[in-house]
């Protein structure tokens, strides 16, 4: 049984994961967008 | 399209919901195996969408190769990047459900072997897309990413035409499966297909901003150099 458990958390893990690493390119890019605004602006 | 994407991200999780009641619950022991068979509706299904994605990520590839389309290009790095993903769901959750039922955790069977090589294929492809700097770079991927794409037909047959460890194919290969067993897999199949077209489309999204952004620091770069230049020559003047 620990081994099914095991094979669900890793698959959910491995997909938590890399949405995490899309959240953290996204607001990174956001940071960039309002940057790049606030320099326009000037 | 903003508010599509909620009302699909709810049904997507809606979906694999139900996929995972019905692998935990639903779904009928397996006799010989017992619970730990029910890895099974995990492993398959992230098999199966992996396949999909880097048959996507060649034909996008052979289309940026044909016309140059830079929305092909994108395709290709995402499907390739998901695909990764869950390839790397497939070549984790083969040895949990190995090590109870082989007694080992990992046998360099050609199945095993060549899924493996076809992980390390798209990781190269998307090494080589993060740091190369070349304007050669999605030339260079797509060429790769159609070679890359010889394995996944190979993985896929190896069981049906060499004798391997790995278990026989259950859908499609003379094998049989309880027709309860074959629905939970159908629902979980369609349920990360979901999951993988709501992700690849988040990333189509987040790589069509970061090139947008990329451009814009770009054109800024080269109009720089000439605003300050111009303002040289008119303060130049002016004295």
């Amino acid at each position: 049984m620990s081994y099914l458990y095991a094979a669900y958390v890793a698959t959910w893990a491995i997909h938590i994961a890399y949405l995490g690493t899309l959240l953290r390119r996204y607001s990174r890019l956001r940071s960039e967008i309002e940057e790049l605004k606030s320099r326009i602006k000037d | 399209m903003k508010r599509v994407f909620p009302i699909l991200a709810v049904l997507t999780a809606a979906l694999l919901s139900y996929a995972l009641y019905g692998a935990l619950v639903a779904a009928p022991t397996e006799q010989t195996m017992g619970d730990v068979q029910r890895i099974f509706y995990y492993h398959v299904p992230s098999a199966w969408t992996a396949f999909i994605l880097f048959f996507i990520n060649f034909f996008a590839s052979v289309a940026y190769l044909i016309w140059r389309n830079t929305k092909a290009d994108i395709v290709a790095l995402v499907t390739a990047e998901v695909g990764v993903i869950f390839c790397t769901v497939v070549l984790v959750t083969g040895p949990i459900w190995a090590r109870p039922v082989w007694g080992i955790w990992w046998t360099w069977d050609l199945r095993l072997t060549l899924t493996l090589v076809l992980w390390l294929i798209y990781v190269s492809y998307l090494v080589l897309r993060r740091f190369s700097s070349s304007g050669q770079t999605p030339l260079l991927a797509a060429v790769l990413a159609v070679f890359g794409a010889l394995d996944v037909p190979l993985v896929y047959f190896s069981i049906w035409f060499f004798r391997t460890q790995h278990p026989q194919p259950v859908v499609g290969g003379g094998g049989s499966i309880d027709p309860r067993m074959l629905h939970v897999l159908l629902i979980n199949w369609a349920a990360f297909s979901c999951f993988a077209a709501l992700v690849c489309w988040s990333r189509y999204r987040l790589e069509v901003l970061r090139r947008e952004v990329d451009e814009t620091l770009a054109l800024e770069a080269l109009l720089e150099p000439r605003s300050s230049q111009s303002r040289i020559s008119q303060t130049g003047s002016a004295g």
